[in-house]
């Protein structure tokens, strides 16, 4: 059970958000800064593949490039991690073993995340047990949208305990939540109640991840630390497809929980074709010019 | 405080400075009087210096009576043989004119415009010189509709307006003066502040550029002993002066017992007030914007803030970590927020008044940025442990320094917002829109700014009470200062 009443939750004005993220789409990133940013971005990504098409060789395939970006080019790091469905998780875990690319499931009923409690449960425990280094739950947001947020903070909790050692993410599904004060209040119910991240979006509704719902929710973290000590993780999800938006994220990252928080312990992409862009760019930053995508393997 | 966010990283920006190539100016300016460039009878130029490298940029020249007599004398002429001739259609065609082309020089302007006054480019760029444009563009529109706007009022032109801009915003408060004026059918002397006179003398080419009739716009470059022989000629119908409070007395004074109209937009020491149930964040970020926006050198700025005693330890705390983040140095970086102090002179009244705060007692915090070694550099500051009697909270210091009191109750709140001889803008931030319309209506300032600060729309009048001066400047209201009705 909850101790706090969360509709007492910090308000959000929209108008300000807004005024604060357009200072980081105006700033400007370049030379070393844009090279050690496209660096740090790559390896902030869970590189994504969430079909219902997807088979072990699509798997095999999203794997092997998560450990190699670009071979032409030595000396890249190696994405975060690979995020899947709980059944491709043991052949994923294979795959990157020994790389450092974390395996990240999600589970809980993805996306929707109605069904019973019992098969959540079950869901989540499947993903550990096959090896899953990192949970992706989704939170049950007709319940939250219900104002049932015991129910909400009960489930988060309970998932948390079934994850064991695995680092669980939330995610809040900002796109279905209709307002930043409902975003605020979704956070602060995650964080009480455990998660190790919160998450934007599963990427199955639009919008998914935007620049002022994060800073929403990296505010929410600020004040969690303040409050706690604890550090809590940020994954925006969804949408983000280019190297320019990625930094801007970074920036807003920098500038709202200071340098701690820049890196993949602590700041994740989800995204499937952020990388290719990322790669493209840092080419560019190496030989001065752009290469035709058709240079960089698309899996 | 056991937690505290280390804003240090080892990813830091690299410069990326605005390039300054495109731009075209001369070495030497005269004087814009009767539609040509003529030298000062005085014979005296002054240099205007870059605050922010202290390298100068130009000779500027200096009028004296003879200029200022030649100055008044032209646009007397162009008003009488043609611009009081000239239908309100016509006129507007020129002003439109004038809009475009501050439009298509943007670029060159903001460029101008922070080296001569150590404004940040992302301000000249996204605030500054594209409000220009729009008061010219929103003037020009109403040039044929002044019938319409005062109904069975007949309104009719005053003669020739003195206007003497100040030099916080340069280029946009020319805007706000020539505009109306020219809308309303008068013409004009012109004479910007003398640290930043550059971005005036580059729209004398655009006014040239557009073919506005010679002599319907004069700009004359000197001192404040300039603007007083201005001020008193006796063909002025009509004088307008943003500035500092003490120099409008000084108009007033010797504008009295003459028929002369007058606008008189002055300082200013706003509060800005925070709830309980404020939206914090944005709250902290509209403090930081209102206050720490040009330097603070805004007559509007949100110098005194008020925050509910509940809510106040975490208020400091979000404000202190804000200002960690905010970009202090070279103006034509465009990732820099806060630039250089306009002059010298204005430098050492911030710090005499950064003493003065010391030494009544208030605690002092800056952030731990770095400031050029050259050139006129504040850190951003706020005083704590500030009480109603300091003179940090009276006075008018116009730099980025901020003076924060608690309150406990709306009332307490606002006697204390009102409690200062000036009236020019206020800033409430709570969730609740009751609150807001119960404070927008007691509290004595001509802009009250609900969950933001330091909006401005060549629609909206800005103008203030009391010791801010009198007459709007801005909208419909804007135009009354340059109209008389029968």
């Amino acid at each position: 059970m909850a101790e706090k009443d969360y509709r007492l939750s910090p308000r959000v004005d929209q108008v300000g958000i807004q005024d604060r993220v357009d200072r980081f789409t105006k700033r400007s990133v370049k030379n070393e800064a844009k090279r050690k940013g496209l660096y740090m971005t790559l390896n902030m990504i869970d590189l994504t593949t969430l079909e219902g098409a997807d088979t072990d060789f699509k798997i095999k395939q999203l794997c092997y490039k998560a450990q190699h970006l670009h071979d032409s080019f030595p000396g890249l790091p190696t994405t975060a991690a690979v995020c899947v469905y709980p059944n491709f998780v043991k052949t994923a875990v294979n795959q990157v073993k020994g790389s450092g690319v974390k395996v990240a499931s999600v589970a809980t009923a993805f996306p929707s995340g109605h069904s019973s409690s019992e098969i959540k449960l079950l869901d989540t425990k499947i993903a550990v047990d096959n090896g899953a280094d990192e949970v992706d739950m989704v939170i049950s947001r007709g319940k939250f949208h219900s104002g049932e947020y015991n129910f909400v903070y009960d489930e988060i909790a309970a998932i948390k305990e079934a994850c064991g050692k695995a680092r669980l993410k939330v995610i809040l599904e900002t796109g279905e939540l209709g307002t930043f004060d409902k975003v605020r209040r979704a956070s602060d119910i995650a964080m009480d109640a455990g998660a190790d991240f919160i998450k934007t979006s599963t990427g199955k509704i639009s919008p998914a991840a935007t620049l002022p719902v994060t800073l929403v929710m990296l505010e929410a973290i600020k004040d969690y630390y303040y409050e706690t000590g604890k550090m809590v993780g940020m994954k925006p999800a969804g949408g983000i497809s280019n190297s320019k938006l990625a930094l801007q994220y970074l920036l807003m990252v920098k500038e709202t929980l200071g340098g701690k928080w820049l890196n993949n312990q602590w700041f994740r992409f989800g995204a499937s074709s952020l990388a290719n862009d990322v790669l493209m760019q840092i080419m560019k930053q190496e030989s001065g010019i752009y290469q035709s995508k058709d240079y960089f393997s698309k899996d | 405080m056991k937690n505290k966010i280390d804003y240090n990283s080892d990813w830091n920006l690299d410069p990326a400075p605005e390039s300054t190539g495109h731009i075209n100016l001369k070495s030497k300016y005269d004087l814009f009087i009767g539609g040509k460039w003529v030298k000062p009878k005085s014979e005296k130029y002054f240099a205007t210096i870059n605050p922010a490298t202290e390298q100068k940029i130009a000779d500027i020249a200096e009028a004296g009576q003879a200029d200022v007599d030649a100055a008044v004398k032209a646009a007397k002429k162009a008003y009488d043989t043609v611009w009081s001739k000239l239908s309100g259609k016509e006129r507007g065609k020129y002003i439109y004119r004038i809009a475009r082309l501050i439009q298509e020089k943007a670029r060159e302007f903001s460029v101008i415009e922070s080296l001569d006054s150590g404004k940040v480019i992302r301000e000249s760029r996204d605030i500054d010189i594209p409000l220009a444009a729009a008061h010219f563009f929103y003037y020009a529109g109403w040039s044929d509709k002044l019938e319409y706007a005062f109904p069975n009022r007949q309104p009719k032109s005053l003669g020739v307006a003195a206007q003497i801009t100040p030099w916080n915003f340069p280029m946009l408060m020319i805007a706000w003066k020539i505009a109306p004026a020219l809308a309303a059918g008068n013409t004009v002397v012109l004479k910007p502040a003398e640290t930043t006179s550059l971005t005036a003398l580059k729209l004398a080419e655009v006014i040239q550029e557009a073919g506005l009739p010679d002599g319907v716009v004069n700009i004359v470059t000197g001192y404040g002993k300039t603007g007083a022989m201005m001020v008193e000629h006796k063909d002025v119908a009509k004088v307008a002066f943003t500035g500092s409070t003490g120099v409008g007395k000084i108009i007033m004074k010797a504008i009295a017992g003459t028929n002369k109209k007058s606008t008189m937009e002055l300082g200013g020491k706003a509060a800005n007030i925070i709830f309980e149930d404020a939206p914090l964040d944005q709250a902290v970020e509209g403090i930081i914007n209102g206050i720490y926006f040009n330097q603070g050198h805004v007559c509007c700025a949100g110098s005194r803030l008020f925050v509910q005693e509940s809510v106040y330890e975490v208020v400091i705390r979000k404000l202190k970590d804000r200002m960690e983040s905010l970009y202090v140095g070279d103006p034509m970086d465009k990732n820099t927020d806060i630039g250089a102090i306009n002059s010298k002179k204005q430098l050492d009244v911030i710090n005499n008044y950064i003493k003065i705060g010391k030494a009544e007692g208030a605690e002092i915090y800056q952030p731990k940025c770095k400031t050029p070694k050259k050139g006129f550099w504040c850190k951003p500051t706020l005083f704590t442990n500030v009480a109603q009697s300091n003179r940090i909270a009276q006075e008018e210091i116009f730099g980025p320094v901020l003076a924060i009191q608690t309150f406990r109750t709306v009332d307490e709140v606002i006697t204390k917002a009102n409690n200062t001889p000036y009236g020019l803008s206020a800033g409430v931030w709570t969730d609740k829109g009751s609150k807001i319309f119960n404070l927008t209506s007691q509290l004595k300032a001509g802009v009250v700014w609900a969950n933001t600060y330091n909006k401005f729309d060549p629609t909206s009048p800005f103008g203030g009470y009391k010791e801010s001066g009198h007459g709007r400047e801005g909208g419909l209201h804007g135009l009354e200062p340059y109209l008389k009705f029968d």
